[in-house]
Formats: C-alpha cells, sequence, structure tokens
C-alpha cells in the first residue's frame, strides 16, 4: 500500500488537489474563492491525465526521425482529453466569473450567504 | 431505408445549427424557426421511432472516419428515439406556452439569445440521449448545464442570479466527479466508447481484479449525476431556480434537463457498467434510501410553501426521488417504472409550470395563495391545466401519473426487503401530493368575494396560443395515462437492447 503510493505519487498528489478544489467549491462562502477552488479541482483531474498518459522515455505521437514503432510512443488521447476539459473549464469559469461581476454591481459583496439573507430581507 | 440511420446525427446538428442562424436573425424570426427546428426534430425522432419500432433493433453510427475503439458513435434504439421524440415535444410546448412571459419579463434585445440557449438545451440533451461515448457525453453534461444557467438568469433579478449561482456550483461539483470518474475509468479500462467499457469491465468483474477502484469510479459517476438531477440532499438550488426563473425556463428545466442526466445515468447503468456490476457495487441501494427520504421531504417542504412556484419545484424534489426509487428496487421492472416516470414526470410538471403561470396571471402576479381564490374561474383553460396536472400528479385513473405509481406499486411487491418500505412511502407520499395538490385546485375553484380582481380574465379567444399548449398537454397526459401499453413496451424494449 504505501509502496504503490509512493511510486504514484503523481496520481496521488492529483487526487489531493482534487479534495482541495472540491472543499474550497462546496465551502468557501467568497465567490472567487469558490472559482479558484473550482479550477484546482479541474486541474487536479487534468494532472491525474496527464499522469496516466505519461511513459518515461517515450515521445508525443509525432514521427520526426522516421520512427514507427509503437514502444517509441504514449498515446495521445489522455493529452486530447486534457485539451477538451480545459476548453469546458475555461468557458465555465467565464460563466461564474461573469455572474460573479452581476452579483457583486447588485449587492456589493461577494459573500453568497449575505446575499441570501438580504434578498429573503427584501422579499424579491 | 438506410437513410433513416442518419436521423440521430440530423437531430442533433440541426439544433445546433439554428441556434448559430438565431444570432444574426430578427426577433420575430428566431421564434418561429425555433418552433420550427424543434418540431422538425420531433417528426424526425418519430419516424426514427417507427423505423426502429417495427423489430425493435438498434443501430451504431459511426461519426467521422475512425472505426469503434478510436471513434466517436452514436448508438440509437428505440428507447432512444422515445426519449428524443419526448423532449422536442416538451420542448416545443413549454416554450410555445411560456412566450408570453418572455415578452414581460425579459429585454426585448435578448430574446434571440434565449432561443439560442434554447436550441444549445436540446443539441446537448439529444447528444446525451444518443451518444455511445463517455467523454462526448461528459462534454455534453457540461453544456447542458451552460446552458440551463443562461435559462435561468436570461430573467435579470436578483433572485435568479443567486439561484443561477447556486445551481452553477452544484452542477460543477456534479460535472467535476463525473469527470474525475470518466478519467478513473478511461484508466482502468483504456476505452471511452461505452460498449468497449462495458466489455472490459465485465472481464474485470469475473477476475475479480481492481475491485476497490472499479467501486470508487462507479461510486463518482453515479453521484455525480445525482447531485446534476436534485436528488435530495442536493437539492438546494432548485426551488429558487424554477420558483423565479421565467416559466418556458422552469418548465424546461424541471422536465427535461434532469431528466436528461437520469437518462445518461441509465445508460451508464445499463452499457457501460453493466446492471450485475451495479448490484454488486451496492449503490443501487443508497439511490432507494435517498429516493425514499426525497419523496416524503419533497412533499412536506411543498405542503409548508405559500408560493404556488415554488410549491411545483419542491413537489419536483419527491419525483426525482420516485425515480432514483424505481432505480434502488434493482429489478428490471423497477427500472422501466423509472423510464416511464421521467415520461409522465415530464408531460405533467411543464403543463403545472405553464398553467400556473396562467392562473396568477389573472391574480394581480400574485403567486400567494391567498390572491389565487377563484382564479380557476378567471382563467378557465390555466385551471383545467392545473386540475389535469394536480390528478395526474396525485395518480388518479386516466392521468399518466397513476400508471407510473401502479408500475412502482408491482415493482415493489416482487422485491424481497424492499416491498414494505416501497409501499408504505409510494402511500404516504401520494396522500402528501393529495395534501397540496388538491388544496391548491380547491382554492383555485373557490368563488372569490366580489371586486376581488373583478376584472381580470383572460378567455380562450384572448390567448390562444397560450390554451392550445395547454391543451396539448393534456393530450400528452391523456396519451400516456391511457394508451400506457405501447410506451412500456418501447421501454421494454429498449432496455431489453440495453443490456
Amino acid at each position: 500500500m504505501g509502496q504503490n503510493l509512493f511510486s504514484n505519487y503523481g496520481e496521488a498528489v492529483a487526487m489531493l488537489l482534487f479534495a482541495i478544489g472540491f472543499t474550497n467549491l462546496l465551502l468557501q462562502q467568497n465567490l472567487i474563492k469558490k472559482i479558484i477552488g473550482l479550477n484546482i479541482m479541474d486541474s487536479a483531474v487534468y494532472l491525474f491525465l496527464t499522469e496516466k498518459g505519461y511513459i518515461v522515455g517515450r515521445v508525443a505521437p509525432i514521427i520526426t526521425d522516421g520512427s514507427q514503432s509503437v514502444d517509441r510512443y504514449v498515446n495521445p488521447i489522455p493529452a486530447g482529453l486534457v485539451l477538451t476539459g480545459i476548453v469546458v473549464s475555461v468557458s465555465v469559469t467565464a460563466l461564474m466569473l461573469s455572474l460573479t461581476v452581476k452579483l457583486y454591481q447588485r449587492y456589493h459583496t461577494l459573500n453568497l450567504d449575505e446575499i441570501s439573507t438580504r434578498l429573503r430581507r427584501e422579499g424579491q | 431505408m438506410e437513410f433513416i440511420r442518419n436521423f440521430p446525427f440530423f437531430s442533433i446538428m440541426l439544433s445546433m445549427l439554428s441556434g448559430i442562424v438565431t444570432s444574426i436573425l430578427p426577433k420575430k424570426a428566431a421564434r418561429i424557426l425555433n418552433a420550427a427546428m424543434i418540431s422538425v426534430v420531433f417528426i424526425l425522432s418519430v419516424i426514427l421511432l417507427v423505423y426502429l419500432n417495427k423489430d425493435g433493433s438498434y443501430f451504431v453510427y459511426m461519426m467521422g472516419h475512425f472505426p469503434a475503439p478510436y471513434g466517436n458513435e452514436i448508438r440509437a434504439g428505440v428507447l432512444e428515439a422515445l426519449m428524443a421524440a419526448f423532449f422536442s415535444v416538451i420542448m416545443l410546448l413549454s416554450v410555445l406556452g411560456g412566450h408570453k412571459k418572455l415578452e414581460e419579463e425579459v429585454d426585448a434585445d435578448r430574446h434571440n439569445l434565449y432561443y439560442i440557449l434554447v436550441d444549445m438545451m436540446l443539441s446537448s440533451l439529444l447528444a446525451l440521449v444518443y451518444t455511445n461515448d463517455l467523454f462526448t457525453a461528459y462534454v455534453f453534461v457540461e453544456i447542458n448545464t451552460i446552458s440551463a444557467c443562461g435559462l435561468i438568469m436570461i430573467r435579470r433579478i436578483g433572485r435568479t442570479y443567486v439561484a443561477a449561482v447556486r445551481y452553477m456550483i452544484m452542477s460543477l461539483i456534479g460535472s467535476g466527479l463525473i469527470l474525475l470518474g470518466i478519467s478513473m475509468l478511461y484508466d482502468l479500462t483504456g476505452h471511452l466508447l461505452m460498449s468497449n467499457i462495458k466489455q472490459s469491465i465485465t472481464k474485470l468483474v469475473a477476475n475479480g481484479n481492481y475491485h476497490v477502484p472499479l467501486q470508487i469510479t462507479v461510486t463518482l459517476i453515479c453521484v455525480g449525476l445525482a447531485v446534476k438531477s436534485a436528488l435530495f440532499p442536493f437539492h438546494a438550488w432548485l426551488p429558487d431556480a424554477y420558483g423565479y426563473s421565467t416559466v418556458s425556463s422552469a418548465a424546461i428545466l424541471s422536465s427535461l434537463v434532469s431528466k436528461g442526466y437520469i437518462f445518461l445515468l441509465i445508460k451508464i447503468i445499463y452499457r457501460v457498467v453493466g446492471y450485475d456490476a451495479m448490484i454488486i457495487s451496492g449503490i443501487l441501494n443508497i439511490f432507494f434510501c435517498f429516493g425514499l427520504v426525497a419523496m416524503i421531504v419533497g412533499s412536506v417542504r411543498a405542503i409548508r410553501e405559500n408560493d404556488i412556484r415554488r410549491m411545483i419545484a419542491y413537489s419536483s424534489i419527491a419525483q426525482i426521488g420516485y425515480i432514483y426509487m424505481g432505480f434502488g428496487l434493482a429489478t428490471q421492472s423497477g427500472m422501466e417504472a423509472s423510464i416511464f416516470q421521467i415520461l409522465s414526470h415530464g408531460a405533467t410538471k411543464s403543463l403545472l409550470f405553464i398553467a400556473a403561470i396562467g392562473l396568477t396571471d389573472v391574480s394581480g402576479f400574485s403567486r400567494r395563495f391567498a390572491d389565487l381564490t377563484g382564479s380557476g374561474f378567471r382563467n378557465k383553460i390555466a385551471g383545467a391545466g392545473f386540475v389535469v396536472g394536480s390528478l395526474s400528479m396525485v395518480g388518479v385513473p386516466l392521468f399518466s401519473g397513476f400508471i407510473s405509481k401502479l408500475l412502482f406499486a408491482e415493482a415493489g411487491i416482487l422485491v424481497e426487503g424492499k416491498s414494505i418500505p416501497t409501499l408504505v412511502v409510494l402511500a404516504v407520499s401520494v396522500i402528501l401530493n393529495a395534501i397540496y395538490f388538491m388544496k391548491t385546485c380547491i382554492r383555485v375553484y373557490t368563488p372569490w368575494a366580489a371586486g376581488y380582481y373583478e376584472d381580470q380574465r383572460i378567455s380562450f379567444k384572448e390567448e390562444w396560443s397560450y390554451g392550445l399548449t395547454i391543451i396539448g398537454f393534456i393530450a400528452v397526459n391523456l396519451i400516456l395515462g391511457c394508451t400506457s401499453q405501447p410506451f412500456l413496451d418501447i421501454i421494454h424494449k429498449g432496455l431489453g437492447t440495453f443490456s
């Protein structure tokens, strides 16, 4: 068990980061900190995928020196997944940030609980 | 007949393309294009359904130029075609029924944006229904989330912004879990196509390898999708999001968005993990418990609510509880009951939202019960629609809700150890439903004191398109309730090809 943890330290770090991001997204009151948590969480998954996709001593599957041996290259799909994931997380982050701007313009605070309390008091 | 096999692809692309075209059209043309596009998607899906239903078969459609383990695929069977047809007809009725409210509540320059969001929503729902690739499913889950968030905040008031932020946070937590689950599944099996993953998982389970990682992966994906579809206790965002957004959005969100995720979950249960591995993992029992709690908690909160829109929203939590309870029964008949409940709840909940808006319009735009007194007399068609929706929710014969409750009871009786909790909670939940829906119906048809919103009347002639939408919804409800057998056959056949 300890042996596995040490030899797969990349994945272990990714899981740790995922937990940190997840907790931040869930528990932080400040909206900006929530968004930072979201980004840490997504990056952790990308780290996990890259870590899984990389094999020491192999290169990206672009033929430069004429070698077509499968043993020379890594699988490109995890990298493709990471790129797709980054596009998704950028758009989601942009949407969250724009919502935060709107809320800040209206209520002059970034604390979601405070905004909810004020909404309840105003009734609208 | 080979040409028909292109229809799933056509439906997805058509809705995406019309979203792009809508951005440069004038307002009225955007509206017509939207309605036309959804109708065309509906017709294509029905043709596909009829074509596939002849022999109950399915087909796999290759996307791009790469064959199976590398390329992307679409899979269409009878169940997928039924879902696509159902989603498009409910979406069409919801958009038409809420059109007047959209004019009132949303700035004129944002109507095109609204139709773009609706188009994106439909395309992502269709992609979730048809796709055979897990990562594509993830991408469309995110597109679905973004367009749902847009639909909530298109009405620009403080409440909707806060609801949208809450919805986004919950959804992002869900999709983070799904993404991690899919990455781990890819790591375990080396595949992204559903059928290939299932082959690998069957081997892993048979050899007893990687038991713990597999368990964690399945849990992550299932919990992620449960969070996104607002299963209790992840429902905190729901009442505000459904209660304050413009009415078409509320109808679309409650009857389609959460159902899209649930349908993806069904596909993952059958086509990715495999039903046997799913039962071994024990997660269905957890769904069962949370489903039962949701059925009670949602109804109790609905009884305490004094705002008609929020009451209907809380009732959604209970209805989603029914669906997860059906999953939790861990039998084929329980799953079929859940799928019928998806149809029945989708048709009924959107009807209730659209009808409720007609009632509040003739009561000084107030959503409080005291002001709704007698509104059923002032807007007759909305009153009739609300009564039909309520009767269906309570489970009166003739309407779709009766069939789904009957199916749940029949499926529950056969499961040892779960039959008593299922039947008791089902009975209690029906009684609670009856309390708050009948209370509202009685309120709506109580004669009101003279001079009380007397001048606010809406006749069928004034708002014939709204009236026709309500009639359409009632028809869908009656068709599901009175001629349920063909639908049940399709669900049965479709699930048969899944496993």
